[in-house]
């Protein structure tokens, strides 16, 4: 239990996927101007990345590994992920279609999301158990919704202030990043490995 | 009972000793009165007078249009001179209808009664009658009484507040009235208390006006129902009606709610002194008391006024120095509005007029931007964020501002007084106030006309397809209809065969051709279906039937010719003699004027082609001058046939018609002339101009001389 | 040469088995209808107008379902435009100047001694906002007049207005407050160029 614990505090907050180890950049920046499509992205994120990490650990353990076909677990992963993303759209698609509209866009995105590749590949490389897995998934995800949310709250503040001319749009976005990134830095000492 | 408190509120400097120096007087009977017709919430009164109208003082000139509304009375005797749009105390300082009154200085009432024991009345019957005296909320808003006093039918109300806390700064006008009106006050408050039967009563009046207090106080002693006087601190706005409540009760009265929801109502002691003095002497209202005051006044003082009365009538009474003067306030200085122009007349809910000097109301200071000090937050009396308003309402994002309880906003004024950056906060809650308002309304808008774009839609589709059943069942009426008539025929035929009459008349041997044709044409199938009987089941004899069948045929195609013969023959006479000479002629006219009209547009289409498809120049030339020609005939038929209309006086309606498409053509091509691009496109459409304003002007005087 | 086959073999069997799953899927959850054109009809100013080449608000609402531009709306204006970004998630653009320009609320006006009757104007109008009967003169119910233009162009007279809605004290709006006081010296723009 405090393994699990512990893997969450160090995904969410000490080494959080966004902000300190700078993955999943893209949406961070793209998907942030507003807070309801945050939210609706950092839902979509935490579905899929959990998801994935269970299919990929499960293709790794007993595909990959038995058959000794370590060397195509990048690939493999890839194939898991855009499964999973695939699968998750028209499921929303179906059942939710407000959900859908306001993912709609984002799903496809979340299948070059660096931070869903990168969690697959940290579990093998962590080599976490299945449970442990989906713990790390899961925090993952929940670190970068975390990140997301509070970002795309106060783009949204920015949007209506009175920047300077100069930094207005994607560069007082960088600024604020960028300051966030340095106060995550903070949680550094929290938990002792 | 103790006093509680709400959030926030502010201590403005109260100015409020300057207007109560003297005591109130009269203000002058000015020479014009002007008086709006909307001085209240609500529908507009309808004006009941005509310009010209001797009025008396007390009269009703116009009238409530639906529930939320009241009457407007003649303040004074006079003349209505005008009834127009004139410009009216509003922020928007737009101009609203106003009815003009001469006064002639003598006053003279209308008849007028109050009610001897306003008891024994029906509640309905005194609510109406006080509907009648035209009274409206006096505090500032200006609602109908009569509809808070109608509360008591639908709601339970337990506590009735009387408004006397008269918060803002410099206005000091329901001071004066507590101070000399007390018993009338109390009076008033004993007709709401008969109507809404509240538990208890209760009136909140501000520490700062002591002599106020003490009036009230042995005007209550001698009351017939038990008040209570609240005194409550000075702090502004305790004089708005929720945070009085939560006052005097700690009732918070929930967002999206009125008072009475909460069991409460509330009234202004102004509209009580009104309500009484309409009860018992039954003078409607048409006077109330304004403050004047200001730094750029000699004399600053409360005055009762007419309404109608001009400002600059009030001003000049009070001393205005207008070299001094730099701004005109109407209302306090926290929730007023600045006026443009002092020749706007009081109204029901003019309380307070300001003149400040330049060094009392300096211009406000460039607004700098938020701090986030969260000042204005602390200082809210209705616990909203001010300052997250503000950042909405200037981003528009009026949803979110929405969201965060913009409409709860009483416009009060707090968190701009407070505010260290000096922005004008109400302003931009204002602002998206109205632009909320605006597309909400422009929202219904959109729904009533897809509503009725679609009930539209759906007539059109429901017609076509009556339309389509009517010819279905026309269609069907007709086949059964000679279905019949088949019946009868073969009836008759059958019966004359009977009879052996078959050539007795025309009629007999037609029926008989018929029948015969029928029958060898049933013969023929049935001997054609033996044959093909025969022919699948191979029998012998094939060849006779053959033959048979090819006789059968040729005998049936004799016998149909023969009948269609005979029935030509028959119908024929009875065409020509139905045919008529003088149609034959008129046909001819309205044929030959078609086929012209039919050739000019075909022209016309021709010529529009070639010009769209750049054909060389010459070919248009050749086509409009065709086109022209053609026109030219088609209007000599065209008079020919009007000079044998008129001969024959009819058609009058047509000829103006076509007058008046001769007319929209000349303005057509005029501006289609000034909208040509190229300089050759707009000579030819000048050249053609003179023709068709000739043909304008030709019907012009035909009709002119039918006419 | 075996572990080679092995890996295609691994990979074909698992590409097989997600491409059954999404195959399944698909069918599974097919979806019919598009909700999305109510939504964009609920933002459209519903004049019935025409202007931007459909014939009536619904019509362009499934057009732009279907992916056509959303700035051909006059009527509407910038703030439908904004309205339809936000709700398709798409830049907000421009009004496109080719379908007309914003203008302020109008409605139509019949001259009715000139009226001749014709009903030609009352068969355009796409809301029944016009009363009157063949050679009878006609007149606006102005309460229900969405504005459209479309009964100008049909009357043979030429004796429709389209007259602007006067601002009245029941209508007006509070203006916006000046723009406050720019504290960087280079921020400071004229407010025209804050718009562009």
């Amino acid at each position: 239990m405090t393994d699990f614990l512990l893997i969450l505090i160090s995904t969410v907050l000490v080494n959080n996927f966004v902000l300190v180890q700078f993955l999943g950049l893209c949406p961070f920046m793209g998907v942030s101007n507003k807070l309801e499509t945050a939210m609706g992205m950092s839902l979509a994120t935490t579905f899929v990345l959990t998801l994935s990490s269970v299919c990929s650990y499960l293709v790794y353990t007993y595909l990959l590994a038995p058959l000794d076909l370590v060397y195509l677990q990048t690939v493999s992963f890839i194939l898991v992920i855009a499964v999973v993303v695939q699968f998750t759209e028209m499921v929303v698609h179906k059942t939710s279609p407000l959900l859908y509209k306001v993912l709609g866009i984002f799903l496809p995105l979340i299948t070059t999301n660096c931070a869903v590749l990168g969690v697959a590949l940290l579990n093998i490389r962590k080599q976490n158990s299945f449970a442990e897995s989906i713990g790390y998934g899961f925090g993952a995800a929940a670190g970068f919704s975390l990140a997301l949310i509070l970002f795309s709250a106060i783009r949204e503040r920015i949007a209506i202030a009175e920047v300077p001319v100069p930094f207005r749009g994607a560069a007082i976005g960088m600024i604020t990043a960028g300051l966030m990134s340095l106060a995550f830095m903070g949680f550094a000492g929290l938990v002792k490995f | 009972m103790a006093v509680y408190s709400f959030h926030g509120g502010i201590h403005p400097p109260e100015n409020k000793l300057q207007s109560t120096q003297t005591p109130l007087v009269d203000a002058p009977l000015p020479r014009h009165l002007i008086i709006p017709v909307q001085q209240h919430i609500g529908m507009a009164a309808d004006p009941i007078v005509k310009i010209g109208d001797t009025v008396l003082k007390g009269q009703v000139i116009a009238e409530p249009i639906g529930r939320i509304s009241t009457a407007v009375h003649a303040p004074s005797s006079g003349r209505v001179i005008d009834i127009s749009q004139q410009p009216v105390p509003h922020a928007s300082g737009l101009e609203a209808e106003c009815i003009v009154i001469e006064t002639d200085g003598e006053e003279r009432w209308c008849e007028h009664e109050g009610l001897d024991d306003y008891k024994k009345l029906a509640p309905n019957e005194l609510i109406d009658f006080i509907r009648s005296k035209g009274i409206a909320g006096m505090g500032g808003a200006g609602f109908p009484t009569d509809v808070k006093l109608h509360l008591g039918d639908d709601h339970i109300v337990n506590t009735l507040i009387i408004n006397a806390a008269e918060c803002e700064p410099y206005i000091t006008s329901d001071d004066m009235l507590m101070r000399t009106c007390a018993d009338e006050i109390v009076g008033g408050i004993e007709v709401i208390a008969h109507l809404l039967k509240p538990h208890h009563i209760l009136i909140g009046i501000e520490d700062n006006k002591p002599e106020a207090i003490a009036a009230l106080s042995s005007a209550c002693k001698i009351s017939r129902v038990p008040i209570d006087i609240q005194v409550v601190p000075t702090k502004y706005p305790s004089g708005g009606e929720r945070q009085l409540i939560q006052l005097l009760t700690n009732i918070e009265v929930p967002s999206g709610k009125i008072p009475a929801d909460v069991g409460i109502v509330c009234q202004n002691v102004g509209t009580t002194a009104a309500i009484y003095e309409a009860v018992t002497t039954g003078q409607p209202l048409i006077s109330r008391i304004v403050t004047l005051t200001g730094a750029a006044l000699k004399q600053p003082q409360n005055l009762r006024a007419l309404i109608g009365t001009p400002f600059t009538t009030l001003l000049e009474f009070a001393g205005l120095e207008p070299d001094k003067l730099s701004k005109l306030v109407m209302g306090g200085p926290m929730m007023g509005v600045p006026l443009t122009s002092p020749h706007l007349p009081v109204i029901k809910t003019t309380n307070c007029l300001i003149a400040t000097t330049i060094e009392e109301m300096p211009p406000a200071p460039p607004a700098q931007a938020c701090i986030r000090c969260g000042l204005c937050e602390q200082a809210c009396p209705a616990q909203l964020l001010p300052q997250q308003l503000y950042w909405f309402s200037k981003g528009k994002e009026f949803e979110k501002a929405r969201q965060h309880n913009l409409f709860d906003c009483i416009e009060c004024g707090a968190c701009a007084y407070v505010c260290p950056s000096n922005i004008p906060l109400v302003q931009y809650y204002r602002f998206a106030k109205s632009e909320i308002r605006n597309e909400e309304l422009e929202q219904r808008r959109a729904d009533h006309a897809r509503a009725r774009f679609e009930a539209r839609q759906a007539r059109l589709e429901r017609e076509a397809a009556e339309k389509a059943e009517k010819r279905k069942q026309r269609a069907l009426e007709a086949a059964a209809a000679q279905a019949a008539r088949k019946k009868a025929e073969e009836k008759a035929a059958a019966e004359a065969a009977e009879s052996g009459e078959s050539n007795a008349s025309d009629d007999a041997a037609l029926k008989s051709l018929k029948v015969a044709a029928a029958v060898s044409r049933t013969k023929l199938s049935k001997a054609e279906k033996a044959l093909k009987n025969a022919r699948e089941k191979e029998l012998d004899g094939i060849d006779k039937l053959e033959a048979t069948v090819v006789e059968l045929k040729t005998k049936s195609d004799e016998a149909q010719a023969m009948y269609d013969a005979a029935v030509n023959a028959s119908t024929s006479p009875e065409k020509i003699a139905k045919s008529d000479a003088e149609s034959d002629a008129k046909k001819e006219i309205t044929l030959d004027l078609k086929a012209l009209k039919q050739q000019v547009s075909i022209m016309r289409t021709k010529l529009k082609k070639a010009k769209a498809s750049e054909v060389d120049a010459a070919e248009i030339l050749e086509l409009e001058a065709r086109l022209n020609t053609a026109q030219a005939e088609l209007n000599t038929a065209e008079e020919q046939q009007m000079a044998k209309a008129a001969a024959a006086g009819i058609d009058l309606k047509q000829l103006k018609i076509d007058a008046a498409l001769a007319k929209a053509a000349v303005t057509k091509t005029e501006r289609a002339a000034k909208a040509a691009e190229t300089d050759q496109e707009r000579e030819q459409l000048e050249a053609e101009l003179p023709q068709k304003r000739e043909t304008a002007e030709q019907l012009a005087q035909q009709l002119a001389r039918f006419e | 040469m075996d572990s080679v086959i092995t890996a295609i073999l691994a990979l074909l069997g698992l590409a097989l088995v997600f491409g059954l799953l999404l195959g399944y899927a698909s069918v599974r959850f097919k979806v019919e209808g598009n909700p999305i054109v109510d939504q964009i009809d609920a933002i459209l100013p519903q004049t019935q107008c025409g202007q931007c080449g459909h014939p009536g608000c619904r019509p362009y609402a499934e057009a732009i379902a279907a992916g056509e531009a959303i700035n051909k709306c006059p009527p509407g204006g910038q703030a439908t435009i904004d309205q339809l970004a936000e709700l398709l998630n798409v830049e907000s653009i421009p009004l496109d100047a080719e379908h007309g320009s914003e203008d302020v609320r109008k409605v139509a006006y019949i001259r009715e001694d000139e009226c001749i009757g014709c009903t030609k104007c009352i068969q355009a109008c796409p809301v029944d906002a016009i009363l009157g009967a063949a050679k009878q003169m006609h007149t606006v119910i102005v309460s229900e007049c969405t504005g459209c233009d479309l009964c100008v162009e049909p009357c043979p007279v030429d004796c429709i207005d389209m007259i602007p809605v006067a601002t009245t004290i029941g209508n007006w709006k509070w203006p916006a407050p000046p723009s406050p006081m720019q504290i960087i010296a280079t921020d400071r723009t004229t407010p025209s160029e804050e718009t562009a």
